[in-house]
C-alpha cells in the first residue's frame, strides 16, 4: 500500500463517521452507555473490595502478659515481636490503659460494672497490642508469638488471642465479596462487548450495498476495509475516553461529597488517582478493541461478493 | 476480447441460466443482447465481470481466463472493465465527485491525477458543474452519467451495461446512448442488455439474441426482433 493510499484511508475512516452521521451516533451512544454501566460496576467493586481491606486492617492481635512478668522479659518480648517481618506495629498496653479501655468500650454500662475497680485491684494483665501488614497472616504471627513464649525460660505470656474463627469467617465474607465484585465486571464486559460489536454490526449491514459496489469497481478487500478499520477504531476511542471523562468526573463529585457528609463515618472511598488510570485504561482499552474489532469482523462477511 | 466457448451456468436453486453458449466479441465491438426477461442476459454479463463463475466452460475477456481466477486477482480484472446497471449503483452517501473518482483512487493514482481526470470525465458526460451534489440530488439520467463517468475513468477496455435506460424516459435514453457511442468511438467494447426496441433498431449493431439460456440469434447489424 503506497502512503499516499493510507493517508486517503484515514481521510475516507474520518469522513464516513460524518457521512453516516446518525449511526455514528448509534455507535457512539451504545459504547457510552455499556461502557458507563461497566464503569460504575467497577468503581462499586473496586470501593468494596476496598472498605474490605479496611475492615480487613483492623483485625489485631493482642498478648496479655503474665501478672507476675518481669520487665526485662517484656522489653525482650516488645523487641522480638516488633522485628516480625509480617508486624507493622506494636503498642504496650498497661494495666491501666487495659482498664481505662475496657470502661469506655463497655459504655454506659461500664461505670456501673467496673465501678469497685480501681488501681490497687485492678484485675486485667499488661498486654501488648500487635497490628499485621497483611490481616491474613494473623494467625501464623500470632503463632509465632506463642513460640517465643515457649523459647523463653519465664513464660512471660499468659495468652494471645486476635479474634480466633471471627477473623476467618470475616475473611470469608470479604473474599465473596471481592468474587461478586469481579464476577460482575466480567459478566457486564461480555455484555458490554456483545452490546457494542452488535451496534456496529448494525451500522456494517446497512452498508452492505455500498461494499458490493466498491468491489464492483475493483476495490481489493483491504481497500474497503481499511477506512471502516479507522471508522471502528476513532469511534472506540472517543466515545471511550468520553465515558471515562464522565465517570471519572462524576466520580470526583463523590469523593468531595462523601468528605463533607460523611466526615464523620468509616467509609472512605479509593482515592480518585489509584482509580483515574485503571479505569481511563480499562475502559479506553476496551471500547477501541471492540470498535476495530465490531467493524472488522463485520466488514469481512460482506466482502464476498 | 470476450470469448465464451460452451457456457453453461446452473444456479444453486438448480436454475439452468445459460446453455452452452458460445460467443466472440471483438475488441471495439458494440453489442446489443436482447431477449425475453429471465433468458439469461443478466448471468451472461455477470460472468463477463466475474460475479459469477461458469459451471462449465471457459470464458476469457482481454486474454484472462477469467472462470479460473483466484479470489484475489478478481480487482484487478474488474478495473479493466467498467460496469453500469439499470439502478445505477452509485455510493449514496458520496458526492459525484468522490464517487467517481473512487474508482481511481481504488488504483492507486496520485491526488493531482485523479482530480484532472475525474473533471475531466465528468465533463464528457455532461455534469459539469454538478461534482459536489450527492446522487439523492440528481435525476436518474444524470446519476447514470455518474455511473457512467465512474465505468469509464480508468479507460477500461470493455463496458458491461445492464439495462443502462431500463428506468429513464426516452430522451434520456437517447443521451445515454449518445454518450456510450462515444465511448464505443473511442475504443471501448461495448456490451448492453436492453429491452428498449426503439434504440435497438434506430442505432443498428450487433444483436445478440439469448433465449432460454441459449443464443438463438447474432446479426451483425441486427434488429431488436420482439413484438414487446
Amino acid at each position: 500500500m503506497k502512503f499516499r493510499t493510507f493517508l486517503r484511508h484515514l481521510r475516507e475512516g474520518v469522513k464516513n463517521i460524518a457521512r453516516n452521521g446518525w449511526m455514528s451516533f448509534a455507535s457512539v451512544s451504545s459504547i457510552f452507555i455499556s461502557l458507563f454501566i461497566l464503569g460504575v460496576f467497577l468503581l462499586l467493586s473496586l470501593n468494596v473490595s476496598h472498605f474490605a481491606s479496611q475492615v480487613e486492617s483492623q483485625v489485631q492481635i493482642r498478648v496479655f502478659l503474665q501478672l507476675n512478668a518481669d520487665q526485662a522479659a517484656i522489653d525482650r518480648l516488645n523487641n522480638d515481636i516488633g522485628n516480625m517481618a509480617d508486624v507493622k506495629n506494636i503498642t504496650f498496653v498497661s494495666k491501666e490503659e487495659g482498664l481505662e479501655l475496657l470502661r469506655s468500650n463497655l459504655g454506659e454500662d461500664g461505670d456501673y460494672l467496673l465501678d469497685g475497680f480501681d488501681s490497687t485491684n485492678n484485675p486485667l494483665p499488661d498486654s501488648f497490642t500487635v497490628e499485621v501488614f497483611e490481616p491474613r497472616t494473623i494467625a501464623d504471627v500470632a503463632k509465632q508469638i506463642k513460640a517465643l513464649n515457649n523459647a523463653d525460660g519465664t513464660k512471660p505470656i499468659m495468652n494471645v488471642k486476635y479474634g480466633q474463627g471471627t477473623v476467618e469467617k470475616l475473611f470469608k465474607v470479604t473474599d465473596v465479596v471481592r468474587t461478586i465484585g469481579i464476577v460482575l465486571v466480567i459478566g457486564l464486559s461480555v455484555t458490554a462487548m456483545f452490546l457494542i460489536s452488535n451496534t456496529i454490526k448494525m451500522t456494517i449491514i446497512h452498508r452492505r450495498r455500498e461494499i458490493g459496489i466498491m468491489k464492483l469497481v475493483g476495490a481489493t478487500n483491504a481497500f474497503i476495509r481499511w477506512p471502516f478499520f479507522v471508522e471502528g477504531a476513532l469511534i472506540g476511542f472517543f466515545s471511550s475516553l468520553i465515558t471515562a471523562g464522565a465517570l471519572l468526573y462524576g466520580y470526583s463529585k463523590l469523593i468531595e461529597m462523601t468528605k463533607v457528609d460523611l466526615g464523620l463515618a468509616m467509609i472512605t472511598l479509593v482515592d480518585y488517582n489509584d482509580v483515574a488510570f485503571l479505569l481511563t485504561v480499562a475502559l479506553v482499552g476496551l471500547g477501541s478493541l471492540l470498535g476495530v474489532w465490531g467493524s472488522t469482523i463485520s466488514v469481512r462477511k460482506y466482502l464476498k461478493v | 476480447m470476450i470469448e465464451m466457448q460452451d457456457i453453461w451456468k446452473t444456479y444453486a436453486d438448480g436454475t439452468h441460466a445459460l446453455r452452452g453458449v458460445s460467443v466472440r466479441i471483438d475488441r471495439n465491438d458494440f453489442v446489443y443482447l436482447v431477449g425475453p426477461s429471465g433468458a439469461g442476459k443478466s448471468t451472461f454479463m455477470k460472468l463477463i465481470y466475474r460475479e459469477e463463475v461458469p459451471t462449465k466452460g471457459q470464458i476469457s475477456v482481454n486474454g484472462f481466463n477469467i472462470g479460473k481466477l483466484k479470489p484475489r486477482k478478481i480487482p484487478y480484472v474488474r478495473r479493466n472493465i467498467g460496469v453500469i446497471f439499470q439502478d445505477f449503483r452509485l455510493l449514496p452517501k458520496m458526492s459525484v465527485y468522490e464517487n467517481i473518482a473512487f474508482a481511481m483512487e481504488v488504483i492507486e493514482a496520485p491526488k493531482k491525477v485523479i482530480r484532472k481526470r475525474a473533471m475531466e470525465v465528468i465533463e464528457l458526460v455532461g455534469l459539469k458543474g454538478k461534482h459536489n451534489s450527492l446522487p439523492s440530488q440528481l435525476s436518474g439520467g444524470e446519476q447514470q452519467r455518474v455511473a457512467i463517468a465512474r465505468a469509464i475513468i480508468n479507460n477500461p477496455s470493455v463496458i458491461v451495461a445492464d439495462e443502462p435506460t431500463g428506468n429513464l424516459d426516452p430522451e434520456t435514453s437517447w443521451g445515454i446512448m449518445n454518450l456510450l457511442e462515444e465511448i464505443n468511438f473511442r475504443g471501448a467494447t461495448i456490451v448492453m442488455a436492453t429491452h428498449n426496441r426503439e434504440i435497438v433498431n434506430s442505432l443498428r449493431k450487433r444483436v445478440i439474441a439469448i433465449e432460454n439460456g441459449a443464443i438463438v440469434r447474432d446479426e451483425v447489424r441486427g434488429e431488436y426482433g420482439y413484438e414487446i
